[in-house]
């Protein structure tokens, strides 16, 4: 490109915009529309959305799209293997079609796995918020609670939780809420302390804004990116965590479709049939591998670094 | 070691900037120490409650279902559970101190013999399933940024990948299914109990492996972006320019990643000990993970909270260990 001569009364800026192409000097893109024109330029992000997307449209639709009743089983069709005549992918260990069980498992193992990492986004950045915007006693009150949880590795946690409530889908969801509740706090809070030492939320309070506008419009604009960005990447091991936990007797209880479950009730079977007891895991990781890959691809996007 | 000189440094030398890293070093020591007694207070406090957050009245667990009321209210008061909660939490505690983890529902024995036995199997296992993971993740994580873009690199990211969202109890029942019912190499279940050494390690393969892929991605995944930070500053450019070996950047480069990486390995480590649980529980290895697995089972809350309490206690000390250390070798790290 040619930068042709200042001439006589121009200003030299003038020259240097006429040489650059309009497109990036005049209309600067969007930081949402960049992010997304980012993950479309990005392969891996892309085949693993296509995948997850397959997967939880199998969940939603399991009551449609599977072949048999999860819980009908036949004693004499125990343990067939994949290919089988009528059921694509086999039997399990009480003869129930492992197609439907593992559509429908997907719901649960879904709606265990994703939850927690939901709650824990809400309640976690506003305790996060909260203690990192008001500081002093409310923020070391908030945040040495918050360390107290972090003397359990995330799986010991979730277990001594689970193993006091006892079984079921309710109580998996309040572990590993309470799992992944303070590792989005601590997040929240350092984001918060960082955005609110900025000056233009300084200047926003000068010109005699309230602590709820500025909270709203100035703070949480640029602190809910990053909170996200690592929610997201917590997603793959509460699905993991739920799974194990049923895996363990916590979780889900039968007769329920739950891929961790279903792995733990065709353990015994692996002398029978190498194959079909490793679908409900192959499913978990499949899934886990999904979602790790998205939120690699979404910080790569958002130019967070982990 | 230049900042153990510092207490010994006379007045005036305390004023110059070495006397004063020292100080800064013993002072984060002390803080640090401090810190993590309200932690395992706090820890303390969580395993305590477990007890109450189990549905159904605690004696009730106990005692046989034809026994009368007096019987109940006479367990309760010997179990002291007449008394109001902060009470009963200090006396827990006065003899949690002492070791007293109380008596297992199932088996009458002390919970704490049963999970020092344990402790000592998963360390084992935790120990063995660590340096794997260690060995192979930071020789892959070094050549993958050596190798930035290339295919290395790119199975190395990978295998990062995969490792981190593998669940590994169903990876413990891949390997079940290929090297022990497929090809009838190794034993699928237990510890070796007699049969020489061999024997032993033949049972540790499977778990090892399985345990070690978690903290393989993981590591794999840090010291190669620990170590590409380094190579992409400017010293190391002028390292380059100045001539030096590949060999020799290569040293320059580990000793400058080297405190990150550090932190890694002690969390990994920490976490293989509580993460064993559920690959325990696939090999019935005998360790802490298989104890609560079967507590959970005979919901057995003793034994349950006796585990639970430990391994708090272990993972705590452990990443305490693991600041101080890291203080010893980047005292830069007290100013944060």
């Amino acid at each position: 490109m040619a930068i042709r001569a200042v001439g006589p009364g121009e200003s030299p800026d003038v020259v240097m915009a006429e040489s650059l192409p309009p497109a990036v000097a005049l209309v600067p893109m969007s930081y949402w529309r960049t992010v997304a024109w980012r993950l479309t330029r990005d392969r891996a992000t892309l085949v693993a959305g296509g995948v997850l997307l397959l997967i939880v449209l199998s969940a939603v639709l399991a009551p449609w799209l599977a072949p048999y009743d999860p819980s009908a089983g036949s004693i004499r069709l125990r343990l067939a293997s994949v290919g089988a005549a009528g059921h694509p992918l086999g039997t399990d260990e009480q003869g129930r079609d492992m197609l439907s069980r593992l559509l429908w498992g997907g719901r649960m193992t879904l709606i265990a796995g994703l939850t927690p990492v939901l709650v824990a986004f809400v309640v976690g950045a506003a305790l996060g918020v909260l203690a990192g915007y008001v500081g002093g006693l409310t923020n070391t009150l908030v945040m040495r609670t918050m360390d107290i949880f972090y003397a359990f590795p995330a799986v010991l946690l979730a277990i001594a939780i689970s193993g006091a409530l006892g079984p079921g889908l309710p109580n998996t969801l309040i572990s590993l809420s309470i799992v992944f509740i303070p590792r989005v706090v601590r997040v929240a809070e350092s984001a918060t302390v960082q955005v609110k030492g900025l000056e233009y939320i300084a200047a926003a309070r000068a010109s005699g804004s309230g602590v709820i506008p500025i909270v709203r419009h100035h703070l949480l604009a640029n602190v809910l990116g990053p909170i996200l960005v690592f929610a997201s990447t917590q997603v793959s091991l509460s699905i993991i965590l739920a799974a194990g936990l049923s895996f363990l007797g916590l979780g889900v209880t039968p007769p329920a479709a739950e891929w961790g479950l279903m792995l733990s009730a065709l353990r015994q079977s692996i002398y029978v049939n190498a194959i079909v007891p490793a679908l409900p895991g192959l499913a978990i990781f499949v899934t886990s591998m999904a979602f790790n890959l998205l939120s690699d691809g979404l910080r790569d996007a958002m130019e967070i670094r982990a | 070691m230049p900042a153990a000189q510092g207490p010994a440094a006379s007045p005036r030398r305390q004023r110059r900037p070495r006397g004063s890293v020292a100080t800064a070093v013993w002072s984060y020591v002390g803080r640090r120490l401090l810190l993590a007694i309200p932690t395992l207070l706090g820890a303390s406090v969580i395993v305590f409650a477990m007890v109450h957050l189990a549905p159904g009245d605690p004696i009730a667990a106990v005692m046989p279902a034809e026994s009368s009321k007096a019987e109940i209210e006479a367990t309760k008061r010997a179990y002291g559970f007449d008394k109001p909660l902060p009470v009963q939490y200090l006396v827990w505690l006065g003899r949690v101190v002492q070791g007293d983890l109380g008596r297992s529902i199932a088996t009458r024995r002390a919970v704490i013999l049963d999970v020092r036995d344990a402790l000592t199997n998963s360390l084992i296992l935790a120990l063995s399933s660590s340096l794997l993971a260690f060995g192979l993740g930071i020789a892959l994580g070094l050549l993958a940024a050596f190798r930035q873009g290339r295919v290395l690199d790119k199975l190395a990211i990978m295998l990062a990948v995969v490792g981190v969202s593998i669940p590994h109890y169903w990876a413990g029942i891949i390997l079940i299914i290929v090297f022990s019912v497929q090809l009838n190499w190794l034993p699928a279940m237990g510890a070796a109990d007699g049969g020489g050494v061999l024997e032993y390690l033949r049972h540790m393969a499977l778990p090892t492996v399985a345990l070690a892929l978690i903290p393989l991605g993981v590591i794999t995944r840090v010291v190669r972006s620990a170590a590409l930070d380094i190579l992409n500053q400017e010293f190391v450019l002028a390292l380059r320019a100045k001539g030096l070996a590949g060999r020799r950047v290569f040293t320059h480069v580990v000793k400058n990643s080297a405190p990150q990486i550090f932190t890694v390995l002690g969390l990994q480590f920490g976490f293989q000990l509580g993460g064993s649980v559920l690959v325990e529980a696939v090999f019935s290895w005998p360790g802490t993970g298989y104890l609560l697995n079967l507590a959970i089972f005979q919901r057995d809350i003793p034994v349950l909270q006796g585990v639970i309490l430990v391994l708090a206690t272990f993972f705590v000390l452990l990443n305490l260990v693991v600041d101080l250390l890291q203080t010893m070798v980047d005292p830069r790290i007290v100013r944060h």
